[in-house]
């Protein structure tokens, strides 16, 4: 009696173990982020207080842009639909604390993906939406023509707590000039600082640039010096210590670079799980369990494609089309040129 | 017996150790669930950010703990100029509020209504803007005296070049001292023999003759840098040489004394009302002269009036100086609470050390005027 009494316990612990081990699985893959987004009915994304191109608002309170579209992107494949999407502008100095303290669950604003923010900050860079560098604006009737013309005292106005900041000190170091650094906590305020004269040049990433630009009260007398002096990768990030939300951001930005390298577009994508090539039926949600490793149904990626189009549509949506940067560069898939290649959805 | 007395506060210890407990244990967790590492070791790694304007030697090379001085420097400096400016304004327009000129009386009124009724970021806003707009650029700008340049890249102002400085300094603090005990010996002489002393003559004597004899006798020397205009591209100037005091501290500290010397004045104006009338007529019928009456009975009295809420405007005056990182001046909050907390991403330690040094800088300054305060205070004897 007392043997079997043991013996049976033995068994039921046994299974007890198995079946937590089992429903621990089912937990891991159902994450936190995932099932608070799920109840809220929301994903919670912060983005910038306005750069034309990667997110803005119009009158109306529309979010667009290209770092817009990858939360627009994570919605549709977690909620089903891409609007469902409540934006919150930050400045540079805000974006981490805000990810980090469960302001937000993307934070998708323009933000160069660095080691010490990689790892040592509780962030996860997820992926590259745009490759970028830093580069030089000045007054067309200064005569400064490149980086090497500029002269010690130079003013330089930039935003406050950006790799901006610590690369402009590399850049005039090495050229050995004393620079005069003004940083200002909103873009609104660099531009407006330097549309009026306080600094002879305006620095930050290129784009921004080329976005902000377009706000100065006479853009034709600006431009932008053809150096680069670094490199900004610019990608979304996640926190730290939610794997399966982070495999779903990176998953959603590749999709829509890869739906471009296969031509799935927003307006052929149901036509397409047709499609001979196994590769694009796996994109649209014809073939394969894919969605399910995610934690999420087959069709997350037909819906990104949909909703949302794919990388090259919302480039050229937000910034080919705004004038912002016509000429894709390095952002070009790699079977064009360019640099954008993302592992295989398979 | 004494058990119902400290029942309450022994409650009101845990709670606030529990609360407390309950906030940092907290944090610990969130952070330890993200990687996060906690700990100071990070002020002394190099900063390798520059900053526009510094009272120190600084630049990326330097520390982080570096880079927190400089911050916490140049808000003091702006705190300072602040107070100076907000306090002299704010005498003239409280005593002005009191004037039988009714144009004077009226002007008073409308500035201090319309400064201290408009928030101050606004304002800190429109004195910069405004600066930077109605300025002149560094090639146009009319010389003030022949050395003095205001421009809209800052206010260039001649610099001394010093010899031997520190002498100078101690020659200074030393006539400072002596004039203390030319005081104190006057105040007894008075008191002894009914004779007075003229203090403030000999005060400025000393002032003079003992720097004067560091330079002839201490091999200080100094001389004059004027700053000179310099050309960095084709249609971009600047100036070199000299002092260089960015139009971001000229409007911070502008926008900043003229809101508070709004509060300022009315202390002013409440501290002169509160003296009774009587104790005016009352010194001028035993002979003394107006300026005596304002001198030995009115201030005297209407001070212990004004110097309470004048403490709680200099402490508002150095907490809002932390809203110069809206318009790009570097102080504690910009430099460090900013860039510094971006770079380390050390979002507690930053902040806490961030809000441990306001504190401190207000409680000094509360020390200091409590201080002031009770030695004005009615001695009862």
């Amino acid at each position: 009696m007392f043997k079997l009494v043991k013996r049976l316990t033995s068994v039921v612990a046994m299974f007890a173990v198995l079946f937590t081990f089992t429903t621990e699985t089912m937990a891991a893959k159902k994450s936190k982020t995932l099932k608070n987004t799920q109840k809220k009915g929301f994903v919670r994304c912060g983005v910038s207080q306005g750069l034309p191109g990667f997110s803005n608002a119009d009158a109306a309170g529309n979010w667009t842009g290209v770092d817009v579209d990858v939360c627009r992107a994570v919605a549709a494949a977690v909620l089903g639909d891409s609007s469902k999407v409540k934006f919150t502008p930050l400045s540079a100095k805000e974006r981490f604390t805000a990810l980090t303290s469960n302001e937000i669950d993307i934070l998708s604003r323009n933000t160069t993906w660095t080691l010490s923010r990689d790892a040592d900050i509780g962030l996860t860079f997820v992926g590259v939406n745009f490759y970028d560098g830093q580069g030089f604006m000045v007054r067309k009737n200064s005569g400064i023509s490149s980086v090497n013309d500029f002269k010690a005292g130079v003013s330089a106005c930039t935003n406050l707590g950006t790799t901006t900041e610590l690369n402009m000190r590399d850049f005039f170091n090495s050229k050995g000039i004393k620079y005069e650094p003004v940083t200002f906590e909103k873009a609104d305020e660099v531009v407006a600082a330097y549309d009026a004269g306080r600094c002879d040049t305006y620095t930050t990433d290129k784009s921004g640039l080329a976005a902000q630009r377009i706000k100065l009260s006479n853009p034709d007398d600006h431009m932008v010096l053809p150096e680069t002096i670094s490199k900004e990768p610019l990608g979304p990030v996640v926190r730290q210590g939610d794997s399966v939300w982070e495999d779903i951001v990176r998953w959603s930005l590749n999709t829509m670079i890869e739906a471009e390298e296969y031509g799935v577009t927003s307006a052929n994508a149901d036509s397409m799980k047709t499609s001979d090539n196994p590769a694009v039926k796996r994109l649209v949600g014809a073939e394969g369990e894919l969605g399910a490793a995610l934690g999420l149904d087959n069709e997350w990626s037909l819906r990104i494609i949909k909703q949302v189009g794919n990388y090259g549509e919302s480039y050229k949506r937000n910034i080919a089309d705004t004038g912002i940067l016509p000429d894709r560069g390095p952002n070009q898939l790699w079977t064009k040129g360019g640099i954008l290649y993302v592992p295989p959805a398979r | 017996m004494n058990f119902k007395k400290i029942l309450p506060q022994l409650l009101t210890l845990v709670v606030v150790i529990l609360v407390f407990g309950f906030f940092s244990y907290n944090a610990q967790v969130n952070m330890e669930n993200r990687g996060i590492t906690f700990g100071y070791g990070f002020l002394s790694q190099e900063s390798s950010f520059d900053v526009q304007f510094s009272l120190i030697e600084y630049d990326g090379s330097h520390s982080y703990f570096r880079a927190y001085l400089v911050g916490l420097l140049n808000t003091i400096l702006v705190s300072v100029i602040g107070i100076i400016f907000a306090t002299i304004i704010g005498v003239v327009v409280g005593i002005a509020r009191l004037s039988k000129n009714y144009l004077i009386e009226r002007t008073a009124a409308i500035y201090v209504e319309f400064f201290r009724n408009i928030p101050l970021l606004l304002q800190i806003f429109f004195w910069y803007f405004a600066a930077l707009r109605a300025l002149p650029l560094p090639e146009k700008a009319e010389p003030m005296f022949g050395v003095f340049f205001l421009t809209i890249k800052g206010f260039f102002i001649p610099a001394f070049i010093w010899n031997n400085l520190d002498i100078f300094i101690y020659s200074v603090i030393a006539a400072i001292i002596a004039i203390f005990f030319v005081r104190a010996y006057a105040k007894k002489k008075q008191e002894n023999q009914g004779t007075q002393t003229p203090v403030l003559l000999i005060s400025i004597g000393l002032l003079i003759i003992l720097p004067l004899l560091s330079f002839l006798l201490g091999g200080v020397d100094a001389s004059i840098e004027i700053p000179v205009i310099e050309q960095l591209s084709k249609t971009s100037f600047t100036y070199k040489g000299g002092l260089k005091l960015p139009p971001e501290l000229i409007s911070l500290a502008l926008a900043l004394s003229l809101y508070t010397a709004t509060f300022i004045a009315e202390c002013v104006r409440a501290g002169v009302q509160g003296v009774s009338k009587g104790q005016k007529e009352a010194a001028a019928s035993i002979g003394l002269t107006p300026n005596q009456v304002l001198k030995l009975v009115v201030m005297p009295q209407a001070l212990r009036i004004i110097i309470p809420p004048t403490t709680n405007q200099y402490l508002n005056l150095t907490k809002n100086s932390s809203l110069a990182a809206a318009i790009a001046y570097p102080d504690l909050v910009l430099v460090f609470a900013g860039t510094a907390l971006m770079q380390t991403g050390r979002a507690i330690e930053i902040v806490s050390i961030t809000m441990l040094t306001y504190l401190t800088l207000s409680i000094t300054i509360s020390i200091f005027m409590n201080w002031y305060n009770k030695k004005i205070a009615i001695k009862e004897k």
